[in-house]
């Protein structure tokens, strides 16, 4: 599996020791209340924490630009409203993760549950294994890269952004989908209602490899792939379209 | 000589009412199910169907104007570093920039600042106005989740998370093309002049364990500073507010079928849901369970109307309520001034409900910039501090009258009912009798 260029990204020039949170020995709250404490500038720019251990909410509603590394498994919610941070778990995560991100990156060495990215504004997210179902669910900005496949109902009402997908997709992609733009390399197993594989154009190529290079999977070449989104047929209700409600 | 049959006066049938025979013959023209906003139009029993004792030889009344009767209610005070603390027991409901228009949206914040209370934002996002008008503005954290953020979340003074509302219990949110303008449609991150439907059930998480979860999440991201509400429409008061207390919630807000919507078709909101009335006692029941009543707060939503509501919700264990509909009623809508206005979009002041359409003459319910002039946010906003004042004095003056010295001092115990439905319903006894439907084994 290929790493992710941004997983390996350094923190800024610092003399100082990255802060450690041991998740074993202080509480949650301590954590999430000094990464908030943190203000862009500070010198406190690289932060390891240490036995997450299926906790939710770790690393939740960071502000600053700073690198955060999470040394295990996380539960729900993994760096939820992220904004400006590298947020890099080497791990698996719960459901939830990156959950309405703003901006930065977060990356995921392992696995993802349910609804990553979820109604996502901004940002990067990288999952290198693979997704669970509602993937991007009601993404709004959010651009989602993964490597492995991702599961049914992926994309449902995605409003805009982009979801790469290196492997295979589930049942129902794109279900009831708006404007955002999904690139499957693999099989799609179904299409949710109004979701159409739609033309590659060369415009659909740079944003892909862009994507491709951002995320540190390089090995995947945009050609490979096809884009689904919207066939605009159930933007207004009419009663013809009834069996698809 | 010719013999006649007398003839027979006409005769309506009560099933095939006018109402309903207008309703099949639009339904066969359009193809499309009625769409409409507000709440439950029919007769369910309500709080005309309580009535209050007063005081007797048992219980001696507090003198008006002279005696203190206190209506100050604080919020969140189970969790949050930061409650709130309000100067009367009404808030204003959650409605939507989108489904309302900005003035409107500024005046309820006036209003309700002026006042001494909340006003919420809705399914649409947080807007420099409402925030700029509103001293205390609760944050709705809904399932389409249009426009959120951490730094509106932050700014909030608490946050509502919407699991469901008293017009459409299992229904989501439906703004039509007509009102998303350029700024709903950019807020929203959608394309302009599409049909707008939000989801009914959240993006990331479902049931009371992952609520529980999603609550953590939210106090972890505001440093559990902001009280947490979690609202829910009348279908299962008991169980639901069990689950959000459960769940961890500092306030249950719990909206009844005459809740107001900005739009969903109208057999959802006549046939999905129960009245206000009958909601409350199952959920003052699960606050006494589970030991939380008066630790998590309880708002009553759906038909307040008056002060008399007002108290009758509090003695029924309410910690204060919530007014939609009313609020609107105050800023304007429905106004008889715009009956030439409302006679040509087919109806009359009083009745109008087609808030989807954006052609609201008195400017609330619409995106129109020509409409929307004519709502004077700092007069409209008077008039809903005025109406919240006269709703809190009413209540006052009633809770006097029963003796209390604070509104929350109101009690069952100071209620009869009028119908046997209500006494059931509400539990307290029919008027003349001792009786309360379901008690004692009959």
């Amino acid at each position: 599996m290929a790493t992710s260029n941004l997983a390996k990204a350094p923190a800024p020039e610092t003399q100082y020791a990255a802060r450690v949170f041991d998740l074993a020995k202080v509480p949650l709250r301590e954590l999430n209340q000094a990464l908030h404490d943190v203000t862009d500038g500070s010198n406190e720019t690289a932060w390891e924490v240490l036995n997450p251990k299926g906790n939710h909410a770790v690393a939740v509603g960071i502000d600053a630009a700073i690198n955060v590394d999470v040394h295990g498994s996380v539960g729900y919610y993994c760096a939820g409203m992220n904004q400006k941070a590298n947020v890099t778990v080497h791990g698996s995560v719960g459901p939830g993760v990156a959950e309405n991100m703003m901006s930065g990156a977060v990356i995921v060495k392992g696995d993802a549950s349910q609804y990553a990215g979820a109604t996502g504004r901004g940002g990067l997210l990288v999952i290198e294994g693979n997704a669970s179902s509602r993937c991007g669910i009601s993404m709004k900005g959010i651009n989602i890269v993964v490597r492995g496949n991702v599961g049914h109902m992926s994309a449902f009402m995605a409003q805009s952004g982009n979801l790469v997908v290196l492997g295979d997709a589930g049942d129902a992609l794109g279900d009831s989908i708006y404007e955002a733009r999904l690139f499957v390399r693999g099989s799609v197993k179904s299409l949710g209602a109004d979701c159409i594989e739609k033309e590659m154009r060369p415009e659909h190529i740079e944003i892909l490899k862009d994507l491709l290079e951002r995320a540190g999977m390089t090995d995947a070449k945009p050609e490979e792939f096809k884009r689904y989104g919207s066939a605009r047929t159930l933007y207004n209700f009419n009663i013809d379209n009834a069996d698809a409600y | 000589m010719t013999y006649h049959n007398p003839p027979t006066t006409p005769r309506r049938s009560a099933t095939f009412d006018e109402y309903t025979m207008s309703e099949i013959r639009r339904a066969a023209a359009t193809g499309i199910y009625d769409i409409r906003g507000a709440g439950a139009k029919r007769k369910v029993p309500h709080f005309d169907d309580l009535l209050f004792l007063g005081a007797s030889i048992s219980r001696y009344p507090l003198e008006g104007y002279r005696e203190k009767c206190e209506t100050k209610v604080v919020l969140g005070s189970r969790f949050a570093k930061k409650p709130i603390e309000l100067k009367i027991p009404i808030t204003v409901a959650g409605m939507s920039f989108g489904s309302l228009s900005g003035p409107a949206k500024e005046a309820l914040g006036r209003g309700a600042t002026i006042a001494g209370t909340s006003t919420t934002t809705g399914d649409g996002g947080m807007t420099e106005e409402e925030r700029g008008h509103s001293q205390t503005l609760v944050y709705q954290y809904l399932p389409s989740r249009y426009g959120m953020n951490p730094r509106d979340l932050r700014r909030a003074d608490a946050i509502e998370i919407v699991v469901g509302q008293g017009a459409k219990p299992g229904g989501g949110g439906m703004l039509l093309g007509q009102k998303i303008s350029d700024r709903v449609a950019e807020m929203r991150t959608l394309p302009k002049g599409i049909d707008q439907r939000s989801a009914c059930r959240h993006p990331d998480w479902t049931g009371p364990d992952d609520l529980e979860i999603k609550i953590l999440e939210i106090r972890e991201i505001t440093d559990w500073e902001k009280p947490i509400y979690v609202k829910v429409g009348g279908a299962r008061p008991y169980y639901d507010t069990a689950l959000a207390v459960k769940a961890g919630a500092d306030v249950v807000v719990l909206d009844g079928m005459q809740g107001g919507t900005a739009a969903t078709q109208e057999v959802f909101i006549e046939n999905v849901g129960q009245p206000t009335l009958a909601c409350i006692r199952p959920a003052v029941q699960a606050l006494q369970d589970l030991g939380m009543h008066r630790k998590v707060q309880l708002i009553v939503s759906g038909g307040i109307r008056n002060g008399a509501d007002v108290a009758k919700a509090l003695a029924l264990g309410a910690d204060a309520v919530s007014i939609g509909t009313a609020a609107l009623v105050a800023l304007g809508d429905n106004d008889p001034r715009w009956e030439a206005e409302y006679e040509k979009l087919g109806t009359i002041a009083g009745a109008y409900d087609d808030w989807h359409e954006g052609k609201d003459p008195a400017g609330i319910t619409t995106q129109d910039p020509e409409l929307m002039k004519r709502v004077d946010p700092i007069a409209a906003g008077r008039r809903l501090a005025n109406y919240l004042k006269v709703m809190t004095l009413e209540a006052q003056t009633i809770a006097r009258a029963c003796g209390k010295n604070h509104v929350h001092h109101l009690e069952p115990e100071d209620l009869c009912a009028l119908t046997i439905e209500a006494a059931a319903m509400s539990g307290v006894p029919l008027a003349g009798t001792n009786w309360i439907p379901g008690k004692n084994n009959f």
